[in-house]
């Protein structure tokens, strides 16, 4: 298929049909807003579902009924909304059902704006609502990727029956750049777990309550021996000189990808820098980033967020180096200029202390 | 003993509900609507053909006491849910079973816009004027004065308002078919009960628009009264604030009613 100039938020609403999505649920909210409007046309066309719902709440919960059906579902929002869906997010995961979800992340907290921001890596990765678990999350920086992460959640979820989150931000969602659109995927079989009727079976129920302590122990632990299998299979990560980096920059997102620019120039500059751009972040390449951290003499973490990846960044060094920040907040962007010259020092202080 | 070719059934648990014993307490009249509900979906012969979502509530179960297909939403959300599995198998037969506290107050907007859709399913709205899961704490649903754990001097309604009318409401909205308010106190109301669920579903074969059976209902428990005094209380104090009636039945859904 030829590279059309597409606009993130409507190449993931495309990307999502050509992968089978059956219904979509949603209420408007910029910096995605693009992706609900495209689906209402598309879908209905389709002969599918799209439904814009009265809520957030709403949405999420039409979704998780749609999901029982066995049918590949989708809803998207952006920051405040998402938080509206936290409890029924929680619900989903905790019913071992396939579900994804776009969070277009604008800058808060609060009503903030509608600037792109990161500020929501904890609240996707960390459990997205009550309960211990975590959804995967997938995190493109160009509107190709989105729309291969599109395709790639909707695989992931049937294959884990897991929750999976597509986490970018408005710069992505609201950018147009050339790309390629996927190929039409055969409708799936439904599941055989799916609730369409008990004909000629016994019935199937789809609950995520267990009353008693052993039985709830038990299926939190079926829950967390998924998470290991997709903490060991899932953890993808993208490198830009990492062969002889002395300093590692890392960032996921708009922010790898701003990085990247700061990273090139200060190759061009002669400074021995490298680029680690995490596009899972559940699970977070720990393994990946651990080895390269034995490599390099310090890592600087980029986000626009306050440094909430950074977390995660300092379990996977765990001492290995040490590990320096720098961040946007509330909408601000970072310029490649501004993460040169934090790239420019800390490479001066690696060679001074030599 | 009668010879067995003499004996003849006149009564049985109906197909559409399990042999579970319910966490029901006894004398609480959602055993009552579970065998209403579950006698009409063998009449109509939809029970492999339905799916029921349960509340969160104490028929958070329901989805276990019916052998049907069953999901458990979340608090007030049934209808969300309900209806995205409506869009997906419009030709199921889907139910809600839902409280007053799930319905009336947290889900209060999902009930209010799956009727205003239209959506195709069904609830049965059981209105016991109280939180009966969480140890009887005031609903909207509760009558001026009723004493409950977080009323402890009677609902005042200076603060906290009138009964919510739920059905009344509803009735308002052109996408609601059949909206409709019965009780479970005695017999003769019990088979109007049952006649109103065979209709509601009907009507969602026919994809005539929402339904809904509004059920009063009895928490002998957290009424802190036997099981007959709750019975008599919901014709003393109940049928006056909500009266038993015909609030929306649409031209289509009259020809099925009558
Ligand atoms: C989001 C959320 N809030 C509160 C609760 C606690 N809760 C469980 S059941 C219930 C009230 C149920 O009352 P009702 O719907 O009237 O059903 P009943 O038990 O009376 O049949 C509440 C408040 C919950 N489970 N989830
Ligand atoms: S607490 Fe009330 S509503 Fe719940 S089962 Fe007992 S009597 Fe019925
Ligand atoms: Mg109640």
């Amino acid at each position: 298929m030829a590279k059309e100039l597409l606009k993130g938020n409507v190449a993931i609403a495309e990307a999502s049909v050509r992968a089978g999505c059956r219904a979509y649920f949603g209420y408007p909210i910029t910096p995605q807003t693009e992706l609900l409007e495209y689906l209402s046309s598309r879908m209905i066309a389709l002969g599918r579902v799209f439904l814009q719902a009265e809520s957030e709440v709403a949405a999420i919960n039409m979704v998780y009924g749609a999901a029982c059906t066995g049918a590949r579902v989708m809803t998207s929002s952006s920051s405040p909304g998402f938080s509206l869906m936290q409890e029924g997010l929680s619900y989903i995961a905790a019913s071992d059902l396939p579900c994804v979800v776009v969070d277009v992340m604008r800058g808060g907290p609060g009503l903030g704006n509608i600037l792109p921001s990161q500020g929501d890596y904890f609240q996707v990765t960390r459990s997205a609502g009550h309960g211990d678990y975590h959804p995967i999350v997938l995190a493109p920086a160009t509107v190709q990727e989105a729309i291969d992460m599109t395709v790639l959640a909707f695989d992931l979820a049937d294959h884990y029956r897991h929750l999976v989150i597509l986490a970018l931000d408005g710069l992505i969602g609201q950018m147009m750049e050339p790309a390629e659109l996927p190929e039409w995927q055969a409708d799936l079989p439904t599941p055989d777990w799916a609730v369409t009727g008990a004909a000629n079976r016994a019935p199937n129920r789809i609950t995520s309550m267990h009353l008693r302590a052993d039985e709830s122990e038990a299926y939190n632990q079926h829950i967390q021996r998924r998470l290991e299998r997709i903490r060991a299979a899932e953890q993808r990560s993208i490198e830009m000189y990492t062969d002889d980096a002395e300093l590692l920059v890392i960032g996921f997102g708009s922010a790898g990808r701003i990085a990247a620019s700061a990273v090139e120039m200060a190759r061009e500059d002669g400074l021995n820098v490298g680029l680690f751009r995490p596009q899972t972040l559940y699970p977070f390449p720990s393994e990946r980033l651990a080895e390269l951290a034995e490599q390099v003499g310090a890592c600087l973490v980029v986000e626009m967020n306050a440094g909430q990846m950074l977390d995660d960044v300092r379990l996977a060094v765990n001492g290995r180096a040490p590990v320096e920040f720098f961040g946007r907040m509330g909408g601000a962007i970072p310029l490649p200029e501004e993460i040169l010259d934090t790239i420019e020092m800390l490479c001066w202080s690696l060679h001074v202390v030599e | 003993m009668i010879p067995a070719a003499e004996l003849e059934r006149v009564y049985e648990r109906p197909e559409s509900l399990t042999a579970l014993h319910t966490n029901y307490c006894p004398g609480c009249t959602h055993g009552v609507a579970h065998r209403l509900l579950a006698e009409a979906l063998d009449e109509l012969d939809l029970r492999e053909q339905t799916i029921l979502v349960a509340p969160v509530g104490c028929a958070v179960f329901a989805y276990e006491y019916f052998n049907l297909d069953g999901c458990e939403a979340a608090h007030g959300r049934a209808p969300a849910m309900a209806t995205g599995i409506k869009r997906l198998l419009p030709d199921r037969t889907v139910l809600t079973y839902q409280g007053d506290g799930d319905l009336a107050s947290i889900g209060i907007a999902e009930i209010i816009h799956a009727a205003a859709r239209g959506e195709a399913i069904t609830t049965i709205f059981v209105n016991n004027a109280i939180y009966g899961m969480t140890g009887g704490q005031m609903a909207p649903t509760s009558l001026p004065n009723q004493r409950t754990t977080s009323s402890p001097s009677g609902r005042d309604v200076a603060l906290t308002g009138q009964p919510l009318r739920v059905s009344e409401m509803l009735a308002t909205l052109p996408g609601a078919a059949y909206v409709v308010r019965r009780s479970l106190h005695d017999p003769a109301n019990i088979r109007k009960a049952k006649k109103a669920i065979l209709t509601a579903i009907q009507v969602q074969q026919r994809g005539l628009g929402f339904s809904m059976v509004e059920l009063l209902s009895t928490c002998p428990t957290n009424w802190g009264m036997t099981p007959a005094d709750a019975l008599t209380w919901v014709k003393d104090h109940m049928l006056s604030i909500y009266p038993l009636g015909d609030y929306k039945v649409s031209d289509a859904a009259r020809e099925l009613s009558a």
